[in-house]
């Protein structure tokens, strides 16, 4: 079967991040950025899939500007088979592209590419969503299984997917007819590194561009983004030289025991 | 127009994640419609009925809804959210799950965290793990909100009682292609954790699963909730459940105990709105200083059995 993997060019997990001075945005100039984690994870699994023999093709798609091709050759270092850019320069943290826009980007592209499961991040670390995985199983009228933490499907031509997910009490099984949508929690598997040599090798693999405004979608930002401010900031406070100043602290100054 | 929220419940229980959320729904307007779905859902209504400012609830009851799959709940959302101006959740994984569905069928783009309600179309949410607060203005018919209860303190439950009336039920669908297997709950009688007054969390410093106890010991002590760090969650210390942060729960206790805890930013994303944060750590470099109302440089494995027994 084909897999879809949507992969997000994101600022890395390591940086500490400033606001542009104008308030208007997250200044990206000379950040470091990434594969959003979860996708790493999602890739990984994929590639997993494929080992097994149950997956025949990864294709990875993201929908950003031309430097997220770099997303779309690390996944393919790591064994998907070719990628697709769907082009924009609009911003795809805040004010920008949406979920919302991206699953229906991510619509067509499954109706070009037909995929029997599409395997995503939970939440992009930029805009901390948390809803593309969703709103794209919505609009497909697909099952999903989200916060993915095990998936297990049978043989390359098995009707269905049984996967585990994290979940506020535990964790719940459920079994998906496929084609379906899983979104990937953080201990669903740990990603590999590329070696250099398929690093190499992924620069000759296929890569295919698009233009997001020629996919005859509305995705028009339905939210403004009216301004961006930094949280409060926490002074840090004191250090207590032993356990029992700990306690006379909280007890009387904090009044919180 | 009205606004509605789902609330979420189990074992008969009404969830506490739902009273933050009517109290954010009723700074949105004075009546609030509360949506509880769910097979044999009675009782969860006669409670429900019972918040304070809730006004209406709509009891939706069928067979297909035992476990909440949202595959079967949100077309019957998305039906009833059209007389709304707002639809709400708690951004707990039930929310998280449930709300973008909803969302995508009614071709809205959904608000993920809201902290603040600064009108009835714009709201504030932390994005970039709390990093930045982004203040947003809709330009949706719905506006769709999933809410960080740790913003919203609960709303009451002592209100009159309001009137309960039987939702449509002819939108449910979609279940046959998804099924409940088994799920694996955590059994715990400590108070739940993002509701905690006292949360006490342990990081990879604690080293094994065996030593998790002395956390645990602590926690007792005082009558606290057990959460952790990813590095504890992985390592198989404690069970996922537990973890705190930007990926995991979001926490805002009166007093949060960072025990061998570094302090990464994806972990303060869930906890750094606590009131007073005490950090016990041997590394007196460790970040989680730099956040922390009270310090102390110390072996765990000493501090941390002295503190309990003190307490
Ligand atoms: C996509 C993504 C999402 C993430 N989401 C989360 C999240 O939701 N929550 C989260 O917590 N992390 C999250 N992380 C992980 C995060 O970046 C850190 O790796 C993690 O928080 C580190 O956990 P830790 O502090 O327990 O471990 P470490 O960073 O290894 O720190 C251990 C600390 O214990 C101290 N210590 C060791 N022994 C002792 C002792 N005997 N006595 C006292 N102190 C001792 C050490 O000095 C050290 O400071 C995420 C990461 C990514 C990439
Ligand atoms: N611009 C994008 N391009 C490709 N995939 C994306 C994009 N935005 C979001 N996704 C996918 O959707 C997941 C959830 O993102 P979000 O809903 O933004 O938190 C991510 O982990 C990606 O798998």
């Amino acid at each position: 079967m084909k897999v879809l993997v949507p992969v997000k060019r994101v600022v890395d997990y390591n940086v500490k991040i400033r606001l542009k001075a104008d308030k208007s945005g997250v200044d990206l100039t000379n950040v470091k950025m990434s594969m959003n984690p979860f996708d790493e994870i999602a890739v990984e699994e994929a590639v997993r899939l494929k080992e097994k023999g149950i997956v025949s093709e990864i294709i990875v798609v993201t929908i950003g500007p031309d430097k997220a091709q770099d997303v779309l050759r690390t996944a393919m270092a790591v064994g998907a088979d070719r990628g697709v850019l769907v082009q924009t320069d609009l911003p795809t943290d805040l004010g920008g592209v949406e979920p919302l826009a991206v699953a229906k980007a991510l619509q067509v592209i499954i109706g070009q590419e037909n995929p029997q499961l599409v395997i995503m991040g939970k939440q992009s670390i930029d805009d901390d969503s948390n809803q593309t995985g969703q709103m794209l199983a919505a609009m497909m009228g697909w099952p999903q299984a989200t916060f993915a933490s095990k998936v297990e499907i049978s043989g390359a031509d098995a009707k269905n997917a049984l996967v585990t997910r994290e979940i506020d009490g535990g964790l719940e099984t459920l079994e998906i007819a496929l084609p379906a949508i899983v979104t990937t929690d953080l201990r669903l598997n740990e990603p590999r590194y590329a070696a250099l040599p398929n690093i190499m090798k992924a620069k000759q693999k296929p890569l295919a561009v698009m233009s997001l405004a020629d996919l005859g979608i509305d995705f028009a930002p339905r939210l403004k983004l009216v301004g961006l401010e930094e949280p409060p900031t926490r002074s840090g406070g004191i250090k207590v030289e032993s356990v029992d100043a700990l306690l006379d602290k909280l007890k009387n100054e904090a009044k919180v025991i | 127009m009205s606004v509605l929220v789902i609330c979420e419940h189990s074992a008969g229980s009404i969830k506490s994640s739902t009273l933050n959320t009517v109290a954010a729904a009723l700074k949105l307007d004075n009546d609030v419609h509360m949506l509880v779905a769910g097979n044999a859902v009675s009782e969860v209504c006669q409670k429900a009925a019972a918040i304070q400012g809730v006004t209406k609830i709509l009891s939706v009851e069928d067979s297909s809804l035992s476990h909440q799959l949202p595959e079967v709940l949100a077309p019957a959302i998305a039906s009833i959210a059209k007389g709304y101006s707002h639809l709400l959740v708690p951004a707990t994984i039930f929310g998280k799950n449930l709300l973008p569905r909803v969302a995508g069928l009614l071709d809205v783009q959904q608000i993920s965290d809201v902290i603040e309600i600064v009108s009835e179309k714009t709201f504030k949410r932390p994005v970039y793990a709390g990093n930045a607060i982004a203040t947003v203005e809709s330009s949706d018919v719905i506006k769709v909100l999933s809410v960080r209860t740790t913003a919203f303190d609960p709303a009451s439950v002592q209100g009159d009682t309001s009137p309960i009336e039987q939702g449509d039920v002819s939108t449910l669908g979609g279940g046959a292609l998804t099924k409940f297997v088994s799920e694996e709950l955590t059994k715990s009688e400590r108070p739940e954790l993002p509701a905690a007054k006292i949360v006490v969390s342990g990081g990879r410093g604690v080293g094994s699963a065996e030593n998790f106890s002395i956390i645990e010991a602590l926690a007792d002590k005082l009558g606290a909730a057990v959460g952790a760090s990813r590095a504890a969650v992985d390592a198989g210390y404690v069970s996922n459940d537990y973890q705190v942060g930007q990926t995991g729960k979001v926490v805002a206790p009166q007093l949060y105990i960072a025990v061998g805890i570094s302090g990464a930013i994806q972990h303060l994303a869930g906890m750094k709105d606590s009131k007073v944060i005490v950090a016990i750590n041997k590394d007196p470099d460790a970040p989680i200083f730099q956040v922390a109302d009270y310090g102390l440089v110390a072996d765990l494995f000493e501090a941390v059995p002295e503190l309990t027994s003190k307490i």
